[in-house]
């Protein structure tokens, strides 16, 4: 008999814990079953044999955190390697413990990628200041667009941060509301936005001053800001004439002359307190 | 002179601001906003928020409150004699900067430095004021770091202890003598004596008082502080030596160390090379060292030729090779100080193979997927099913590891 439950966009994570409890506790083989995403076609074939009933189950604690992460995963058969691991689970408690163990290896690689996704989620998104005239909230709208489905899981990182503010960010198929203070998400498609705002100008100055020519280290730079975030950072654009213009500046510093003080360094120097000579032979070690 | 807008003065303080090299917003203590009366939240790990092409994360929004200063310290931009552009913010353009950008989820939070102005106390009390606007009025609760001035009234550095998430004095040069001869109006032992009275106060604020309550978090993220690189002649074992003392006298969060850089319009006190990245590299390696390896800065000197690092391979490894008879060391019985000396093994690696051993000994290849670097580990372990023989010895082992000799480029 082939199960074949079906997950939705949103809440995937509750339905994916609902239905491989079910299957888990009632001894199902990893190979009898077809986890997939709901397609919208779906609802013509059904969704495989009827789910048995959930029988009383327990999980190692670690296991919980690591299934958000995974069920979020866009990689090919993430979840049915996180339905591999539970069943195995059962008989081996300390399992997860054992990062030598491939399949653990590959589930935990998975969550990392989850989690990276989500930490350059918290960096990358740029909020645009769009309250109308009037609003007693200041309203703000972003695009994103993440590499795994983290839009439920990464939402409370942003209410903590922005409360007193209603926002909106947008990725291509879900659209995260935060509106006086209620959190909501709809999965809806959307197309790429191009927005901007007046703060951007002061940033963009910020971003160019705090570059120091003289230590250009590039691949530093893209390892941790890869170029797919670069479209939807308001400073990207800056970069290419920032690396293009290092050296030339580097060179100038180096061969201007050293100037001669300002007339008021003389006089504010005379004015210093004098220092009490600091006692000599102080211990260097 | 006309008088410069918003925008001007941003460039002239951020480019002042870019030489100190901390950007850390990580470590401090839980804060969030969720309850919709202010704005921000801090969570235990810091978040860059961008990157420049020197590779540096931009977490904090780092910039002087003035870049007008009566010292006039040789590797420094904003020395009195230099004839930098000089510019001032006012409170209100500090306050709008850090919650306009932190609103546009640009930064983590604010870095404020200054150049000394009139006097340590007026230009501290100026400061304090920049951050009791930002928590008081405005319910600011992301990150705060304030460069505080050694020589101001510890009144002052209570309030920004109080105030601020991190607290820093620079000592900037690793021998006294190296700031006497360069920054002639700092003094090494003030900024010590300020580094002590920080230190003392968050023990103390850790303390119960009799009813059982704490005190307010004084600077919860902890004080930092920044050596320049290959301004002095300093070398890498004083630098560490320096550090040791910095880390266990006044156990200081981290200290930074930032390579000397060619500034604009620089004085002719000192060498406008090109900044020594490598060594400082090695520095923050040989410095991870010391606070999460367990190694002492004498050991670490050990294996330098002259006190330099070595530029080609790590410390670590430069200490495994100038060691070898500890080595090879079993992935399967060692203790964890051991393993930890393995190059190729981190801290992380080494935790997975003390908790994955427990399920039976390990081979080569489990070493691999837990993610140890095993081909660097090779010559210095033996496991289930790998012993590296003579490998450990042979004369040749280093040049294994120091990278190919580069072809001089043609053009």
């Amino acid at each position: 008999m082939i199960y074949a439950p079906r997950l939705p966009r949103l809440g995937v994570f509750d339905v994916w814990r609902d239905a491989a409890r079910a299957l888990a506790s009632n001894d199902v083989a990893a190979d009898s079953v077809n986890w997939a995403m709901e397609e919208a076609c779906d609802t013509l074939f059904g969704q495989g044999a009827a789910l048995p009933a959930a029988r009383a189950m327990t999980v190692p604690k670690e296991f919980i955190p690591l299934a958000k992460l995974v069920c979020a995963s866009r990689a090919t058969g993430a979840h049915d390697l996180l339905y591999r691991v539970l069943l195995r689970c059962r008989n081996t408690p300390h399992l997860l413990n054992n990062r030598a163990d491939p399949q653990v290896q590959q589930l935990t690689a998975l969550a990392k990628h989850v989690r990276r996704d989500m930490h350059k989620m918290k960096a990358f998104v740029r909020f645009r200041e769009v309250t109308p005239q009037g609003s007693n909230r200041r309203q703000f709208l972003s695009w994103f667009e993440p590499d795994h489905r983290i839009e439920e899981l990464i939402a409370g990182f942003f209410v903590r941060r922005f409360a007193d503010m209603d926002w909106v960010i947008v990725t291509p198929e879900v659209t995260t509301r935060f509106d006086c203070g209620t959190l909501s998400h709809e999965a809806l498609a959307s197309d790429r936005m191009a927005l901007s705002d007046d703060t951007e100008d002061l940033w963009r100055t910020y971003y160019a001053n705090t570059f120091n020519p003289a230590r250009l280290k590039i691949k530093a730079m893209q390892s941790e800001m890869p170029k797919k975030y670069w479209k939807n950072l308001p400073e990207a654009d800056l970069i290419p004439d920032m690396i293009a213009q290092a050296e030339a500046r580097v060179l100038q510093m180096q061969q201007t002359a050293p100037t001669v003080p300002p007339l008021r360094a003389a006089r504010i120097l005379g004015r210093l307190p004098a220092r009490p000579e600091q006692a000599r032979g102080q211990k260097q070690d | 002179m006309a008088k410069m807008n918003l925008q001007e003065k941003l460039a002239v303080l951020s480019d002042a601001a870019k030489y100190d090299a901390s950007c850390a917003s990580s470590g401090t203590t839980r804060r969030n906003s969720a309850g919709g009366k202010g704005l921000g939240s801090t969570e235990g790990s810091g978040i860059c928020h961008a990157y420049t092409p020197d590779g540096r994360c931009i977490s904090l929004l780092k910039i002087l409150m003035t870049n007008f200063c009566i010292y006039d310290c040789a590797y420094c931009i904003n020395r009195v004699s230099s004839q930098v552009q000089r510019a001032r913010f006012t409170v209100e353009e500090v306050v709008h900067l850090t919650t306009e950008f932190y609103r546009r989820n640009y930064i983590e939070g604010l870095f404020l430095s200054s150049g000394i102005i009139k006097s340590p106390d007026d230009t501290m009390a100026d400061m304090v004021r920049i951050a009791r606007e930002l928590r008081e009025v405005h319910h600011f609760r992301g990150y705060i770091h304030l460069k505080t001035i050694p020589d101001a009234a510890p009144e002052l550095i209570e309030q920004a202890g109080l105030l601020a998430d991190r607290l820093s004095m620079n000592v900037e040069l690793p021998t006294d003598a190296g700031l006497r001869t360069y920054a002639p109006e700092k003094n090494a032992e003030e900024i010590r004596r300020a580094m002590g009275r920080v230190h003392e106060r968050k023990l103390a604020a850790r303390e119960q008082t009799h009813s059982g309550r704490r005190g307010a978090k004084f600077a919860p993220a902890g004080q930092s502080t920044q050596l320049i690189v290959g301004a002095d002649g300093a070398n890498d074992a004083t630098i560490l030596q320096s550090s040791t003392r910095l880390y266990s006298s006044y156990k200081l969060k981290r200290v930074y160390y930032s390579a000397f850089s060619p500034i604009p319009d620089s004085t002719a006190a000192l060498p406008l090379i090109k900044p020594p990245l490598v060594r400082e590299h090695r520095l923050y390696q040989a410095d991870w060292l010391m606070r999460f390896y367990g190694y002492e800065a004498t050991e670490i000197a050990s294996a330098t030729t002259g006190g330099m690092l070595d530029l080609t391979v790590d410390p670590k490894l430069a200490w495994a090779l100038a060691n070898r008879q500890v080595f090879p060391v079993d992935v399967n019985r060692a203790g964890k100080e051991m393993l930890l000396r393995v190059p190729g093994f981190g801290t992380k690696s080494v935790a997975r193979i003390l908790s994955a051993r427990r399920n039976g000994a390990l081979g080569y290849g489990d070493l691999t997927r837990i993610g140890a670097l095993v081909n660097k580990a090779k010559p210095f372990i033996t496991t289930r099913d790998w012993s590296p023989g003579s490998m450990t010895d042979a004369e040749n082992l280093r040049a294994r590891f120091a990278p190919k000799p580069e072809q001089l480029s043609l053009l």
